[in-house]
């Protein structure tokens, strides 16, 4: 978790909880970016992270206007600010 | 355009596509093969305006042209490959109208590869309901290609889109839209001399993935790699320059197209079912009720119709003793390949209820719900949440299940859940481990309330699905991935099923089912036929002379007997007899006598050919009640000890050699078909058979 310059706290889109809205800023896995872009989760675009399945992954997660579900591996590369 | 056209259908998962592909061709379709791949190619046939036939390919759904997984992989090799026989002359792709911006991804991918296209709008009476407004002319100027709104569901727009293919020109109308002269320029104009091409996107597209495609020669592949080893192309980076250059050509095209005055929230009947259907504690508890609804209705709905399809291959041989000349070639068509055909059609109740349920599930977005939830616990045994389906399946059949594995990506979790489904215990086991139970488990109440005989028939399913995710588990450490899992998936909003689209499925897969695995059956049910009515000259011949005899007699106790006797005589000096003597000394450990060796051997062919042969050998009449086989095999005694065969220790020991052993050939015919190979269904019939015998005499050396 680091704050920049306009005070926006960036973390990666695994540590929300459910209910909470983010905006993509980057991935760390250029190989998974490419998958993640092709289904709309493209930097500047909102997430909202829906729910966690009974176990705790993977999650739902609202992205371009559906419903996307991805491990919290996934999660994981997905740089996100609030 | 004169004469028949080629059309493919290209769109995502989920835009409604098969139905598309299913209203345009009726049942007027086919499923082929892609040629060295295992995926189905849906092929079928549309009257177009002026007496035009087109032929109408639907490829496998895909988010964009560079693929995950196998079925995806076909959309480029068809579209890339102007000799390939499903190349098109037009394709038409379908796009989810709620859904516009995603959608299109793949439409500007698939229009930069300069094939004429003509775009299907469909679910624009969703997309009006969710207030959801796309200006259809000014989409089209943009584009530079016709635009066609539809609803496959509701069935409108289909004139208008058969219309606009007719209309369709050679050659490609579509904007050249996004800008691509920044993608190693350099690189692509050497792949473009390499290629002998114009077109810069192809080469593009080949410089990223030439290896899977079988239609360059050496030297081309090598060319190519030298490309981009001079240029320093690197993929990935490319790949994702590639999509957000889309999706800003995209929003230009979109802005002023769409109006979406959509204030409602639109997906809150989605939502509300989501919090109960996946809920923590509710989610788990619904989709077993749901199980337990699909495998007793697969037991309940099945029985009419198999005790039909059986009385009607009895009628048929009879009739067939009856009107045909006696003689061998009679007797090989109606106890061989009638039988074994028999054998076959029986199958199909389970495999259409079964998937007729998958389709339900799949159709309503319920499916992908439970590979949401199970995931994380699959993984754990080196599966993935969608080898749920399959699994569940076995429990009434294996091969419709192992046919449903198709759609699991990571080509790992589907070679382990093929492998390990077919010890799920089928419903082929039941009359074995009921027959086995009833003889040597005392109808007896536990504790007042627990039928004793009815838990150690739970106890036996329980074995077989440990046992599963036992061998899955050890596969997991075994098998070597081939590609990274991931489980990136849609979760598409809750719908109606389309009726229609289940009757499909219903009838695809059981003709499949006939036609793939029925060859093989017959043929080896011939084989067994075979074994099981020939045997050595000398021997029929002595049987035949004692049999005479004694008819000459005219005793009439044992004349009463004496086909029954005779028949099992013959059975015991046949080849599959001789059979069952020379295999004795390596199942006597397990507690089997010769007895049991021929009914494992005729088990082969199907599991349930068990009870059968029992039947025969105990020289039983083929109708007699089970209680009279239960009885005959209660009384069987070791010649050598006096003592009975049946024990407790011997049953158990063979029912959980029917547990594990893999004694169904159809299971290894559709194992060959979806792995197009011999080595799994090999693999897997030899890893089965040794644990069977393993445990058989764990058990039987512990019980005697």
């Amino acid at each position: 978790m680091r704050v920049n310059s306009h005070h926006y706290i960036q973390m990666k889109l695994s540590q929300l909880s459910p209910g909470e809205r983010a905006t993509i800023v980057s991935f760390t896995d250029l190989e998974m970016s490419v998958k993640l872009m092709e289904m709309g989760c493209l930097p500047g675009e909102e997430v909202e992270i829906e729910r966690f399945a009974p176990m705790g992954c993977p999650i739902a997660i609202r992205v371009a206007g559906y419903q996307l579900c991805l491990r919290k591996s996934e999660a994981s590369i997905i740089i996100i600010e609030q | 355009m004169a004469g028949n056209i080629k059309i493919a259908l290209v769109g995502n998962p989920n835009t409604g596509k098969s139905t598309l592909f299913n209203l345009l061709t009726g049942l007027n379709q086919k499923i082929g093969n892609f040629p060295g791949i295992t995926v189905d190619k849906k092929l079928g046939y549309c009257k177009l305006p002026g007496d035009r036939q087109a032929e109408i390919t639907d490829l496998p759904g895909t988010y964009s042209l560079y693929p995950k997984s196998k079925d995806e992989r076909i959309v480029l090799q068809v579209l890339a490959d102007s000799n390939n026989p499903s190349h098109p002359d037009i394709v038409v792709v379908v796009a989810d109208a709620t859904n516009l911006r995603r959608n299109l991804l793949l439409y500007t991918q698939v229009a930069d590869m300069g094939i004429p296209t003509v775009l299907a709008l469909n679910m624009t009476d969703m997309a009006k309901k969710e207030g959801i407004d796309i200006n259809v002319n000014k989409l089209s100027e943009r584009l530079g290609i016709q635009v066609v709104p539809i609803s496959a569901r509701s069935n409108t727009g289909m004139d208008l889109l058969k219309q606009a293919i007719n209309n369709t020109t050679r050659i490609a109308t579509q904007a050249e839209g996004t800008d691509l002269h920044l993608m190693a320029p350099e690189a692509v104009e050497a792949a473009k001399k390499v290629l002998k091409t114009d077109n810069g996107y192809l080469a593009l597209q080949l410089l990223h993935q030439h290896e899977p495609l079988s239609i360059f020669s050496a030297e081309q592949h090598v060319s190519l790699e030298e490309i981009k080893k001079v240029h320093h192309f690197e993929s990935s980076k490319l790949q994702a320059a590639e999509t957000i250059a889309r999706y800003r050509y995209l929003g230009t095209v979109l802005s002023g197209v769409i109006e979406d005055t959509g204030a409602v929230r639109k997906f809150a009947i989605s939502d509300g079912l989501d919090a109960v259907l996946t809920n923590r504690f509710w989610g788990f508890l619904i989709f077993i009720a749901i199980l337990f609804f699909i495998f007793n209705s697969i037991f309940s709905w099945s029985t009419y119709p198999m005790d039909m399809i059986e009385y009607a291959f009895v009628w048929l041989t009879e009739y067939g003793h009856q009107h045909l000349p006696d003689g061998l070639l009679t007797n090989l068509l109606l106890d061989g390949v009638v039988a074994g055909l028999g054998g076959v059609v029986i199958f199909i109740p389970q495999i259409a209820i079964l998937f007729a349920f998958i389709s339900i599930l799949e159709d309503t977005g319920y499916m992908a719900r439970v590979t949401f939830m199970m995931d994380k616990v699959m993984r754990k045994f080196g599966m993935s949440g969608k080898s749920v389906v399959p699994m569940i399946g076995s429990l009434a059949c294996a091969v419709p299940s192992i046919m449903s594995a198709r759609n699991i990506e990571s080509w790992k979790d589907r070679i382990i859940t093929i492998m390990v489904a077919p010890l799920v215990s089928c419903s082929a086991r039941l009359p074995v481990y009921t027959l086995l139970i009833s003889l040597v488990v005392p109808q007896k109440m536990l504790w007042g309330f627990i039928n004793l005989q009815g838990l150690t028939l739970m106890g036996m399913y329980v074995i077989s699905i440990l046992a599963a995710v036992f061998v899955a588990f050890i596969m997991k450490f075994m098998i070597k991935a081939r590609e990274k899992s991931y489980f990136i998936m849609e979760l598409p909003v809750y719908r109606m099923p389309r009726w229609t689209n289940v009757l499909y499925t219903m009838y695809e897969k059981s003709k499949t089912f006939v036609f793939e695995a029925g060859k093989v059956i017959i043929a080896i049910s011939i084989v067994l036929w075979v074994l099981a009515t020939y045997g050595p000259s000398e021997r029929f011949e002595a049987i035949d002379k004692k049999y005479a005899a004694i008819e000459a007699k005219k005793d009439s106790l044992q004349v009463s007997t004496l086909e029954r006797d005779k028949a099992a005589e013959r059975l015991e000096n046949s080849y599959a007899g001789i059979l069952g003597h020379v295999i004795e000394p390596a199942i006597r450990p397990l507690g089997f006598d010769w007895k049991i060796g021929i009914a494992l051997i005729t088990s082969f062919a199907a599991r349930e050919a068990f009870v059968g042969t029992m039947a025969t050998i105990y020289s039983v009449d083929n109708d007699g009640e089970v209680a009279t086989i239960r009885n005959k095999m209660r009384g069987a005694r070791n010649p050598d000890t006096g003592l009975p065969v049946f024990t407790f220790a011997t049953a158990f020991s063979l029912m959980l050699f029917y547990a594990f052993a893999m004694q169904c050939m159809s299971t290894v015919a559709i194992v060959f078909r979806e792995t197009k190979s011999w080595k799994w269904p090999v693999i897997q019939l030899v890893y089965m058979t040794g644990m069977a015998y393993v445990a058989s005499l764990i058990a039987y050396q512990l019980l005697k």
